[in-house]
This record gives structure tokens, sequence and C-alpha cells, in this order.
């Protein structure tokens, strides 16, 4: 096991009584990334010389004793959606592919502020669209379990790091299950926090509604850590959420006795996998044989969530991405052009990958007059709904445990050429990007070597009894 | 055959806030191109809208001055289309739930009596960059390019109501569109200089035959750059559509531009190709909440209607009613006013000198009142000045001309220059006695009886003394010695 490979938490406490330095674990990462990611590519963009600075920096405040933070010197990636300031952010798209941020999205400054060292840029499903990290412009990530199969998406890139070793921690973000499901995927803990806690700021939108930004590492403990950095209001996002801010690693606990855990039974019938629901359930008994309660409830409206989450995040697409026109930055097509119109043509068509095209003309489509009432009203609508669902719920319940995806990793190309298939495979985790509640993946195992992910649901804001139920399971399991 | 018409506006007012509506960068006319720019207002990736409250306030303070309803919610939607000068591809606007709705605006109608306009709806949205050809047409241009300065800009969107009390004849349309200006003007919320765009307006218009139940279809009217081009536009619309009636043919539901140059409308498209804007509520804002608070506080602290300001202006001050008019015709030319009236004792005077002679040097040295060098109080001691006979009127042009171009103030404008008054009677005496002896002639005429012969005399005293002689004084030493 080389240091890249440890969990954050372990890192720091290393870190802090100097037995190792930010140089050496990054240097580790740096390697890995060498060997394995011809391989993986679960980086767009590799930034060693400006990591290096950063670990050198990091071991300087270790060795003078001053700003250290949990997750200062520690590697992290960041997905690819996020701007970082004169380094290059593509969303996985070709219309991108030389755009340099002028900025740096909120996140990265307070993960850079707070002595991380940037890493990279990992791979994604272009501008964040798919479940697969397969619709990157830039060639699909392979799960570091087997690379034959896809890693999740559409935050694979940053599963597969957290996984591989490329990177300790990783910054991903979540639209219908992009976090939660890479997670699961890839053997490690994902957490997507309730809609408003992380500043969306930088963060190229897909569907602004739903997207949120979160952490994955490769323990709960390591998740916590970086939400510490990374939560908190921020004024130049009006949608995210003046609450106080809890302290999420100092306030981590393992303490299960009496957690009511509720398990939705929409969520156990055809289309999972039978052997998805044993690891799922036999998590369940362990973690009710350590005093929690289980509780059986009906989200009766969930059938209506795949559905209303293609209308309500397409149209919202639709519109987010008709900035890239060519005109102020980005691609620009070089084709001859016989005017405006064809400028926009070409550079779109040459610029965006067919499942992005897809979506732009779904979400048109539900826009548009004569249409809106029967497709976007609608599925607000039913949104409304599957909120009132969990609402009520929650009146029973603290949390709630499904499986993260249907199944385990599938084969790269499986299910790419019919995408109603791949989007089913979103059906356990869009429900939570409607209602706006946080969700967590957390490994509950394997089938046949590919790891199996546990979802937990929380109430929104508290992201606190995620991390203790996921918390618990971890060290449960791990003693077992 | 005779027409009714119904006219219906749809204004833009570039509001007068320090900052853009979503971010922090400022607004101004004379920056360089894209000088005025941030990530945010060029549509960056990842970049979000953050509500300027001072936009909102002045939205709903225009809403409050034309007796709207201010709706306690309110969305922002987006508009989709596609255009170089539209950095993110849409434009925030406001589409269901607009701050302001249901108003009216009391204009003069033809019949003489006070007539009701309605007002649909005004709402807050964002301004457009501008393109920028690099040969006098579009279409003989090798290329465009974009100034984002305005990307941006808060706008308000004044909605005439189509049903409601619309407006009937050009002469309504004329006193509508004046009496918006003014009141925005007024009460602060834009300045509406029409050169610089920041008041810009399409049309609506459709007619009827008199007696006939329905109007036909409406057709719109853009590109107008200025007042006069907007009632040519329309009176062009008004023969075309007429003639279109007469000869028995239909009027289709269509936009046209207005050709500056030639003066016509010209179609731009159908009904048919009208595009689809795909309005959506914006997810990147939350619902505005407008605190019945606020409101109260923004009307507290309204400031002065231009109607209610003329009439102190006649009432109080005593000055004409044409010069009232004139004068409240531009705020700042009102606040100048106002802020002379303490040091002056002859106000009437006062109202014409700003009415005649301070415009006309505006005019001349084409500046606004802002930038105007003299300050009100000497302007009010220069009037002062004449108003007691210290010196002429004409000495006052000449002192004013000088006030404008150096800065002094008329005293030491008059020191300096030595056009202090002849007070003294010896040095007066000694001059009639002088000219009477050189016009004999006239003073033999004035012994006559032809008193108008006077003031031949007094005119070569003026000439002699450069018009620095008491006129009066003079006049009666004349008379005197005769
Ligand atoms: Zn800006």
């Amino acid at each position: 096991m080389e240091l890249c490979d440890y969990q954050a938490a372990e890192l720091a406490r290393l870190l802090r009584k100097r037995e190792i330095s930010s140089r050496e674990i990054t240097e580790s990462a740096l390697l890995r990334i060498e060997n394995k990611d011809k391989t993986l590519n679960a980086f767009l963009t590799v930034t060693p010389e400006f990591a290096l600075k950063q670990a050198d920096a990091a071991d300087k405040k270790f060795k003078e004793g001053r700003d250290i933070s949990p997750v200062t010197g520690i590697p992290v990636a960041i997905k690819d959606n996020l701007c970082t300031k004169g380094i290059r952010t593509t969303c996985a798209s070709k219309i991108l592919e030389h755009y340099i941020p002028p900025y740096d999205a909120t996140v990265v400054k307070k993960i850079l502020q707070k002595g991380a060292v940037l890493i990279g840029k990992t791979n994604m499903d272009e501008f964040a669209m798919g479940s697969s990290t397969e619709n990157s412009a830039f060639g699909p990530t392979r799960n570091p379990r087997d690379i034959k199969r896809v890693p999740g998406g559409s935050s694979g890139g940053s599963a597969c790091a957290v996984a591989s070793g490329e990177a300790v921690l990783a910054i991903g973000s979540d639209t219908g299950g992009s976090i939660r499901q890479p997670a699961s995927f890839c053997g490690v803990t994902g957490m997507k926090p309730t809609y408003g806690r992380v500043s969306r700021y930088g963060l190229v939108s897909y569907a602004s509604s739903l997207d949120q930004i979160g952490p994955i590492g490769r323990s709960v403990e390591d998740c916590t850590m970086l939400m510490d950095v990374i939560a908190g209001y921020d004024k130049r996002d009006t949608t995210s959420i003046n609450v106080p801010k809890p302290d999420f690693s100092g306030s981590l606990s393992s303490d299960i006795n009496g957690l009511r855990i509720g398990l939705p039974k929409e969520y156990f019938v055809e289309g999972l996998d039978p052997l998805v629901k044993e690891k799922v359930i036999d998590a369940v008994n362990l973690l009710g044989s350590h005093g929690a309660e289980i509780i059986e409830i009906s989200l009766p409206r969930t059938p209506f969530a795949v559905g209303a989450y293609y209308l309500i995040a397409t149209a919202e697409a639709s519109s987010n991405l008709a900035r890239y026109d060519g005109v102020k930055y980005g691609l620009r097509a070089e084709r001859d052009q016989s005017g405006l119109e064809e400028m926009y043509e070409y550079t779109r068509s040459e610029g965006f990958g067919k499942e992005v095209k897809r979506r732009i003309m779904l979400g048109c489509y539900v826009l548009s007059a004569g249409y809106y009432d029967a497709y976007y009203l609608k599925a607000q609508k039913a949104r409304t709904l599957i909120k009132d669902d969990f609402d009520r719920a929650f009146q029973d319940v603290d949390c709630i445990i499904t499986p993260t995806s249907p199944s385990t990793a599938f084969e790269i190309g499986e299910k790419s050429d019919d995408p109603i298939k791949m989007y089913l495979v979103d059906i356990y985790t869009v429900s939570l990007n409607l209602s706006g509640l946080p969700g967590m993946s957390v490994n509950c195992g394997t089938i046949d070597g590919l790891p199996v992910g546990l979802q937990i649901i929380g109430k929104p804001f508290d992201e606190e009894t995620l991390f203790c139920a996921g918390h618990a399971y971890q060290q449960i399991a791990e003693r077992k | 055959m005779d027409f009714d018409v119904i006219i219906c506006f749809e204004i833009h007012a570039e509001l007068s806030t320090k900052t853009k509506l979503f971010c922090r960068c400022p607004v101004s006319y004379d920056a360089a191109p894209n000088e005025n720019i941030c990530p945010v207002c060029t549509g960056h990736p990842g970049t979000l809208p953050v509500l300027n409250r001072k936009a909102v306030e002045c939205c709903i303070r225009a809403g409050l001055a034309l007796n709207c309803n201010i709706n306690s919610r309110s969305i922002f939607a987006r508009k989709n289309y596609f255009y170089p000068d539209l950095p993110k591809g849409y434009q925030i606007s406001q589409y269901e739930c607009p701050l302001c709705e249901d108003g009216y605006l009391e204009i003069p109608g033809d019949d003489g009596k006070p007539y009701i306009v309605g007002i649909k709806r005004i709402h807050l949205e964002e301004d457009a960059g501008k393109l920028v050809h690099s040969a006098v047409t579009f279409e003989a241009s090798e290329y465009s390019l974009v100034d984002y300065n305005r990307a941006g800009v808060p706008l308000i969107e004044i909605v005439a109501d189509h049903t409601k009390n619309p407006i009937r004849s050009l002469q309504e349309a004329r006193s509508y569109l004046g009496k918006v200006r003014q009141i925005l003007q007024h009460i602060g919320v834009s300045d509406c200089v029409i050169e610089q765009g920041q008041f810009r307006c399409d049309v609506n218009i459709s007619l009827r035959q008199v007696k006939s139940p329905d109007f036909n279809e409406r057709v719109e009217i853009k590109n107008m750059a200025s007042f006069k081009s907007i009632i040519e536009a329309l009176k062009y619309e008004i023969k075309r559509q007429s003639e279109i009636i007469e000869s028995g043919g239909e009027i289709s539901q269509e936009t046209r531009l207005f050709d500056e140059v030639k003066m016509v409308t010209v179609p731009m498209r159908s009904k048919e190709d009208a595009p689809d804007y795909r309005y959506f509520p914006d997810p990147d804002l939350v619902e505005l909440d407008i605190d019945r608070d606020f409101v109260r506080k923004i009307k507290d602290d309204m400031p002065e209607l231009p109607g209610i300001r003329l009439n102190r202006f006649i009432k109080d001050f005593g000055i004409s009613e044409e010069d009232a008019h004139l004068i409240i015709g531009k705020r700042d030319l009102s606040d100048y006013f106002e802020s002379c009236v303490p040091y002056c004792t002859d106000l009437k005077k006062l109202g014409s000198w700003i009415t005649n002679e301070l415009i006309k040097v505006l005019n001349e040295n084409s500046i606004s009142i802002k930038k105007f060098p003299v300050a009100p109080k000497d302007f009010a001691r220069l009037i002062t000045l004449i108003s007691c006979n210290n010196i002429t009127e004409k000495i006052g042009r000449l002192v004013f001309k000088d006030m404008f171009e150096t800065g002094g103030t008329p005293d030491s404008i008059i020191e300096e220059k030595g056009l202090k008054p002849i007070q003294e009677t010896d040095i007066l005496e000694k001059m009639v006695e002088e000219i009477m002896k050189e016009n004999p002639g006239v003073v033999s005429r004035l012994k006559d009886g032809k008193k108008e012969s006077v003031n031949f005399l007094i005119g070569k005293i003026m000439k002699r003394t450069r018009g620095r002689a008491d006129a009066k004084k003079v006049s009666a030493l004349i008379l005197k010695k005769v």
C-alpha cells in the first residue's frame, strides 16, 4: 500500500505528526497517475507542477505549525465541470476543449484556501450528461475494479481517481446520481449534499435546480473532511441557503442506537438485481442488529421520478447550454460559414456530443409553446408530489436506505446504444435531486469483485445523520 | 372611410442604477468597449446571477408612479434566443408574475378631457450588448464586434394595455410617451436619454373602420430611434393599413421594422415566423418575496411627481405656465431651477432666463444641465442683478456667456470687464447734453411732442456706454432737459 492509498483522515493525522510530507503523498499519487491513467483515463488534465508547489506550501505550513486544516496537503481531484482559474475546464466537451476560466469556482477557492493539493481535473460524461462516463469527448474512463467496465457517471473520473489511488479525495457533482452511482460502482463513498448546502458558483450548469457539488472519498470520515471545507452559504449563489454549518468531521459519531431507518418498498421491486438487493438488505440488517430500528415505508410516487427528472433536467440544460455559441469563448467551427446561423449550427454540431444534443433537443421540445404545460409544468407537479412523499416518510424515520443502483458496474458499450436503458440506471438516485435531499452511497460489499452501493437518504440539511449512519456501517463492517 | 386606431406601446427604459442587474459591473455610457464586463455579464460557464436590490426598488418606484399593483410574489424567467449580443443565449426577464401590474396613466385626451391610459404590466429585465459592424450597414460589413458593456444593464419594460383604455390617436401617443418619460426622469429611475438608447419602444397598432365592432389584426413596429420616428412610423402605418382595408384587403398580424431613411415600415416577420422564446422560470434565481414594508418605504421616499411639481412651480413660484412646462419637461432642469430659487428674488425672470438663455447655451454647446458649469447661486445672482436694473438684459447675456466660459461669478466679471452700470447722475447728465447737442433735429422733434424720439437718444447713449447706462435714468434726464 502506497501513501496515495491511505484514507485522507489517516494521512491528515500522519501529516500533523510530521511523519510524512505532503510532497511524498502528492508524488505517490502523481506516480500512480503516471502508471495507471493511460488505462483508466480518469484525468483530463493533470497539474503536477501546480500540485507539487502546493504540496511544498503545505509542508511549510506543517513545519511552521500554522494555517493547518484537515485537508491541508491532501491531493484532491476536481471534476472538470468546476471552474479553475488558469487551468482548462472542459466539461469533457469539445466545445470547451481549450477553455481556460478567468475565475475559480467557490468550492475550488475554498479547497485551495484550506491548503489542499489540486492534482488535476477529472473525466466525466460531457456536461455531466450520462451515467457511465462513456459520453466524454476525450474517451471513457474505466472502472479500476474491472477495466472492461464503466466507473459509473457522470463523476466517473472522480470516483475512479479515488478508488485507484490517483487522488485521495475528489470533488464531484450530482444532478441525478452523478456522485452516488459512480461511488457505488467504484466502491468508494460519495455524498450529494442538500440542495443549497454547497455553492454552485463556478459549477458549469447542467440542470441548475438539480445540480449539487459533493465529496468523494474512501470513507465517510474522509467525506466529512471535504464537506467541512466546501459547505456554506455563498452570496454569489442565491440558491445556496444561509443556514448554520455543522462541524461534520468534528461531530461525526457512529451511535445508531434508536436510529429509525426507512426501507421504501417501491425501491426493492422488479428491475433490481437480486444479488444487489441481498447485499443491501444484509447491510440494513447489520445496522438493525446494532441498535437501529428498521421500518418499512412507502414512497408511492417513485415511478414518476425518472420521467420528471429527464423533463426538468433537459429543459434546464437546453437553456443552460445555449451560451456555447462560438462567439465569446470555446470552440468556433472553422468551416466556411455563410453567416450567423451557420456559425451557430456548425459550432454546436461539431462541439457537442450525441447525448448532449439529444438532451438539448428534448429540453427545447419540453419548453416549447404548446408543450410546456403538458411536459414541463406536469413534471414540476410530479416533483412536488415526490417531495411530499419524502416529507411524509420523514415524519416516521430519520433516514432512508435503498440501493444506489439497480446493478453493479456494467460493461463499456453495454448500454450506450439504448438511452432509455441508460436513463433507468438513475432510478434510485434522481428522486433526491428532485426533492433537494442529501444522499450518500456507501460500499456494502461486492458481487464477483464488483462493488455494491448502499444509498442513505436524509432530511434536508441533516447530512449529519447520513454521515452517522454511514460511518456506523463502515465501522461495523470493518470489525466484522 | 374613417378609422378608429388603437396604439399600444412597449417602452424599455434603462435604469440609472450604479451597477448592472446581476453583477457588480458599473453602468456607464462613456466607457471604452468591453471595459465594464466580468465573467457573469459575459456569460462565462458556471457563473450565476445575483439580483441588484436597487433595480427592484426602481422598478417598483416606477410601478407606484404609474399606479400599478405591486405583486407580493415575483418571478424571473428566461427568454431563450440566440444572438451574439446576448451572452448567455437567454435574457433574464419576467414572464409570469412581473413586479408590477394593472396600472394607469392620466394624459390629456383628444376631446380635451383627461384620459386614463391602461398599463398592463411593468417588469424588470437585463439589456443585451451591442454589435459594432465594420461598415455602416450590416450587409456591407466584413466583420462585426460585440461590446458587452450594456449587457446586463437593468431595464424596465412598461407594457400598455391593449384592451383597457388604449391610446387612440397620434396626439395621445405623443402625450403618453412624453409623460412616461417625464415621470421616469422625475422619480429618478432613468435618465431616459433617447440618443443613448436609454428610452426605446416598440409599438402595436390596429385599425377599425368607425362603427365596425372589431379591430383588425395588430401590427408591431420596431426599430424607432426617436420620438419623431415613432410618430412617423405610426403615421405611415395608419396610412398603409387604411389603404389596405379600403381596397378590401386584409391586415395580417406581423412585425415590421421602421426604415429611418425612407421613413416607411418594412415587413420583418409574419405571425407564423414569430420566435418561440421558450420562457420558463430561471432556476438560478429564487422567487422574489416583496415585503409590504419594502413597498411602503419606496412609496414614502417617492420623489415629487412631475404633475404636482408643475403646479407648485406655477402657484408657489409664480413662473409662467409655458416656462413651467418647459422646465418640468426635464427633471435636471427642474432641479437646477429649484436650487436657484433660494438665492433669487425674481423667480419669474429666473424661469424665463432658464427657458431662453440657459437652454440656448446648453443647445449651442450640446451639453446636458448635469455638466453645466455655472453654480445655481451664481446664476441666481445674475438674475437678481438684472432684475434690480443693476445691469441690462443685454449686459446680462454678456456676463452669462463669460460665466459659462470662465466659471467666474457675475460680480467679479462685471468688475473685471468694467461692465459696472453708470449710475452717477453728473456723468450721465454730461453725456445727455453732448448727445442732444450732436442731434439737434431729434431734439427739436422731441420738443414738438414726438415722445418716441427719446428712444433714439437713449440708444445713442447706450451705444456710447456699451449698454452700461441706466436707461430709465437717462430717459428721465433727457425729458428733464427738454
Ligand atoms: Zn459584469
